[in-house]
């Protein structure tokens, strides 16, 4: 039992991490940025509330409760948590249990119904280039600027671009 | 040039020996006119992308900020904005869209601690200007009349402000972020499924924000770059970032559900991804 409170533990981190979108803050001189790839995944946990805390650890633990009842007996298998609403939506746990002890778990319900969504519902960094880069020949599609005016656009990148689809 | 400059009339027409079926190999298709004084391109990608649906689409979108341009736009004396301020029509006698512009002028006013304030137009004070987010709001409302051909992943760039939508298909749109000390060259890159992507700046026409309290130009927020679910509040965000300076570093911050860049006066690049 002490096990698989330890794996519930990691389990819950694992959650935590999973849907807490850390804040990025990096400040790096434009000349130093090359080769500075995205680093949103950093881990920083001060941006998860305890509230999400609270709502992954309960699925967490209502597959706990579920392997506790197997763990009892030493039996196997896999065991699906209750759904828990989080602030990101609704998350389900499933525990793997073998011969008692819990050997794995994952996520098997993601806000939005998939993996992807959890993805789209944060918008991604920016990437910062590596180098000098064509629009045209990084499958770029628009630039964001600064407003340019009709008279700008001709010779713009986004004028490149729109030459190819016209 | 002259594809540069090509109308929606002629775009309407499908390209000679392009097949229209499915399986037509060119899934990509751009028109581009110039409106409210700036280029609006608008891309589409997947299968029917050369259908006529999609340039009546199109069509229709441009069609959509011609008007709002007729009833927005500042520079001709006849607008509905030009009456209203010089007192000729009342806000309740204006087009709805009016009021409705009018109302989120306020909203954004409160939600930017008025450093987006639609009635603190440089030498024009009281005077109501709903210019600083009219475009995008026209972009993101324009952007309906595809829903008609809701296969197609949209992308919708009004000098410089870009809204995205993703259709069916499972590819991203690449966004460049352009280089404000270069603006031949992007800085950045970002993919985006869905969302509006709204950079506001010094670059294009030398310093235009003003930090609406004093008055004075600001100069330490070069570009601002925002990406979050709704084009006008990213392009709200990144004209307010610019307009508060160097506060803007923490700002940001609180922007729940965007990500995003600021550069700095002395070249520092800032990038933040928040949760929503």
């Amino acid at each position: 039992m002490r096990r698989i409170l330890i794996a519930i533990g990691t389990t819950l981190t694992g959650l935590v991490l999973l849907f807490s979108f850390p804040t990025s803050l990096n400040r790096i001189a434009a000349a130093n940025a090359v080769g500075a790839a995205a680093t949103g995944s950093a881990a920083t946990t001060t941006s998860t509330s305890t509230a999400d805390a609270d709502a992954a650890a309960a699925a967490a633990q209502a597959a706990a409760d579920a392997a506790a009842a197997a763990a009892a007996t030493s039996a196997s298998g896999t065991y699906d948590g209750a759904v828990a609403s989080t602030r990101f939506g609704e998350v389900q746990v499933r525990i793997t249990v073998v011969d008692g002890v819990m050997t794995a778990s994952e996520a098997i319900a993601y806000p939005g119904g998939d993996r992807k969504n959890v993805q789209i519902s944060s918008f991604s960094i920016p990437i910062l280039n590596q180098e000098a880069v064509a629009a045209g020949s990084a499958n770029i599609a628009m630039v964001s600027g600064a407003t340019y005016t009709s008279g700008g656009y001709i010779d713009s990148l986004q004028s490149a671009l729109d030459q190819a689809g016209l | 040039m002259t594809a540069v400059t090509e109308r929606a009339g002629a775009a309407v027409v499908d390209r000679p020996g392009v097949a229209t079926d499915e399986t037509a190999p060119d899934r990509r298709r751009a028109w581009v006119e110039q409106i409210m004084g700036m280029p609006i391109s608008v891309h589409v990608r997947g299968a029917g992308a050369w259908r006529p649906a999609a340039a009546e689409a199109a069509a229709k979108l441009f069609a959509d900020l011609r008007e709002v341009d007729r009833i927005f736009s500042t520079y001709k004396p006849d607008s509905e904005i030009s009456r209203l301020g010089r007192g000729e029509l009342t806000l309740d006698a204006c087009d709805p869209a009016v009021r409705e512009v009018h109302r989120l002028c306020e909203v954004a006013r409160t939600r930017t601690d008025g450093y987006v304030d639609a009635w603190a137009v440089p030498g024009r004070p009281g005077l109501f200007d709903p210019t600083v987010l009219v475009k995008s709001w026209a972009v993101a409302r324009a952007a309906r009349h595809f829903e008609a051909v809701p296969a197609l992943a949209l992308a919708v760039g009004a000098g410089g402000d870009i809204l995205v939508r993703p259709g069916d298909e499972p590819d991203p749109w690449l966004i460049g972020i352009q280089d404000p000390h270069d603006r031949t060259a992007t800085l950045a890159t970002v993919p985006v499924h869905d969302g509006g992507i709204a950079t506001s700046g010094l670059a294009a026409r030398g310093s235009h924000i003003f930090d609406p309290h004093t008055g004075a130009a600001v100069t330490e927020v070069v570009s601002a770059t925002v990406i979050g679910p709704s084009l006008m509040w990213a392009d709200v965000w990144a004209t307010a970032a610019v307009a508060r300076g160097a506060g803007a570093v923490d700002w940001v911050e609180t922007l729940h559900g965007t990500s995003g860049l600021l550069v700095l006066a002395d070249g520092a690049v800032h990038r933040w991804q928040n949760e929503p």
